[in-house]
């Protein structure tokens, strides 16, 4: 797997950290419920095809990004820098 | 059944093997069933067997969406072990061992189930101290745990490089003497071969696309093959769970998909005739009786349901190889495969009642569903026949998570590709 990384170009995906999936949500520090903590630490969709989920280039720039994948055929549909940047790889 | 012996074997052998029988039915779908389970694996298999041998519940079909065996049963390392440190998992592994030692009889089907032994090496001492840990863990539940120094592994394994003049030195060794190897396709086979002698519908190549489901409770399953109804429906899909799960219309579970790859070498002459695994990272390495070294490592590490994996970890996998074993440099590799595991969030598996009513899940196997088959069939035809869980598998639960009752063996948190 090759990731495009919006800051250093097309990279190996051996110098990426997998991160995990990336529309859970962390509830606020302060919320008690547990509902939602327990939906934002065990829960899952887990699709298989597109999945969004964030890769940190630890041995590049170190940022951390947003990657589209389809999980049957490892194929990359977007990369963007996670955060507000909203940088995207050049197509 | 025509059953198999040596004199069955001599009958046919007389008659060039041109008369043997086949070795199960190939029925058309009824339209009710007393328990449907979905998945023709060795799991799904297995819990129509003991459904019929042990309660008696013979309406039973297995739907397989492709061919019998033909998911994570033939996709394996093939080595079967208990050596597990969490009561829960101790108890249930050794049934699981118990039962694999009286499979071929039982079934009447060669599983070829060799107790070989498995050896874990230590390269540090405090790892020394958590295997002494784990060992005697395994004692109190009445499994067999020996600690081995490093001439003895020398001394059982000659092939291994035991010296210093390595990163990671070898300083001893758990041993447990009952694990082995058995033979993957052998257990799908007479698992199968049994159920049907009992009168279990075994349909294969029918996909289920969907639940029937009377308000909250599911009564039947849409497939390929017609609409069918049942009042209890198993799921036994492996790295499926998630995609079967959503049909029945649950979304999220405590669940990811990901890819583990496995690789055999060319055959060679007899070199390693126990289990190994490594200590420092992750491999686990042994020989077929066609003479192929097995093995296996890491994840990849990402959520996938492609049934191949990526290069670093075949690099990976192949340098720990031939750290432990240097003699292994210049062999060829034969084949690799990749198989969809369905990783828990605490590394342990679910055999429960639920998510909805009428609905039997076992699932969440990581990457131990293997020597977990025959246990996992007879927990999980406990569960659909009683409606309740049995001891062996009360801890299985699906709301453990949520009830912070986790079962995590490897102290690895809630990170799948950590396990």
């Amino acid at each position: 797997m090759i990731i495009k990384c919006p800051h250093c170009g097309p990279r190996e995906a051996s110098e990426y950290t997998y991160v995990g999936d990336a529309k859970v949500i962390r509830p606020d520090h302060e919320d008690n419920d547990k509902d939602k903590w327990n939906d934002y630490v065990f829960m899952r969709c887990n699709p298989r095809g597109k999945h969004s989920e964030y890769w940190q280039h630890t041995s590049g720039c170190r940022a951390f990004l947003n990657v589209i994948r389809d999980t049957v055929s490892h194929k990359i549909s977007n990369v963007i820098l996670a955060g507000p940047w909203k940088i995207e790889a050049k197509k | 059944m025509n059953r198999y012996s040596v004199f069955s074997l001599i009958k046919n052998a007389l008659s060039g093997h041109k008369n043997w029988k086949r070795a199960w039915r190939a029925p058309e779908p009824k339209s009710h069933y007393d328990v449907i389970i979905i998945g023709g694996g060795g799991h799904g298999l297995a819990t129509a067997y003991y459904l019929a041998k042990e309660h008696g519940i013979r309406r039973v079909a297995v739907l397989e969406k492709g061919g019998l065996g033909s998911g994570n049963i033939g996709r394996n390392t093939t080595i079967v072990r208990s050596n597990y440190m969490l009561p829960a998992n101790t108890k249930f592994y050794e049934h699981s061992m118990k039962l694999w030692e009286g499979l071929s009889k039982d079934l009447n089907y060669n599983m070829m189930f060799s107790q070989r032994g498995i050896i874990n090496l230590a390269h540090t001492p405090s790892q020394m101290d958590a295997f002494s840990r784990r060992g005697n863990a395994m004692l109190i539940e009445g499994v067999d745990a020996e600690l081995l120094t490093t001439k003895e592994i020398s001394r059982r394994v000659p092939g291994l490089y035991t010296g210093k003049n390595t990163r990671f030195p070898i300083v001893g060794g758990l041993c447990q003497p009952r694990a082995g190897t058995a033979r993957h396709d052998a257990v799908a086979w007479g698992y199968a071969r049994g159920a049907d002698n009992y009168g279990v519908d075994i349909i294969e190549n029918c996909e289920v696309i969907g639940f029937i489901k009377d308000g909250d409770r599911v009564t039947g399953v849409k497939t390929t093959r017609g609409e069918i109804s049942a009042p209890k429906v198993g799921i036994s899909v492996a790295g499926n769970t998630s995609p079967v799960m959503k049909l029945a219309g649950v979304n999220k579970m405590p669940i990811e998909a990901h890819v583990l790859q496995a690789f055999v070498t060319e055959p060679l002459k007899p070199l390693i005739n126990t289990v190994v695994t490594w200590g420092a990272g992750h491999l686990y390495i042994s020989q077929s009786d066609k003479g192929g070294l097995v093995f296996g490592g890491d994840l990849d590490g990402y959520n996938s349901y492609a049934q191949r994996g990526n290069l670093p970890i075949f690099e990976h996998v192949a340098a720990a190889a031939v750290t432990m074993f240097p003699n292994l440099s210049r062999l060829k590799l034969l084949r690799n495969w990749g198989g969809i595991m369905d990783m828990s969030m605490d590394g342990s598996p679910i055999i429960c009642k639920g998510p909805l009513p009428g609905l039997y899940l076992n699932a969440g196997w990581c990457y131990g569903g293997f020597k977990a088959t025959p246990a996992a069939g007879w927990c999980f035809a406990y569960t659909i026949a009683k409606d309740e869980p049995h001891n062996l598998n009360a801890a299985f639960t699906l709301d453990r998570f949520y009830n912070g009752r986790e079962l995590d063996e490897g102290g690895a948190g809630p990170y799948p590709a950590h396990q």
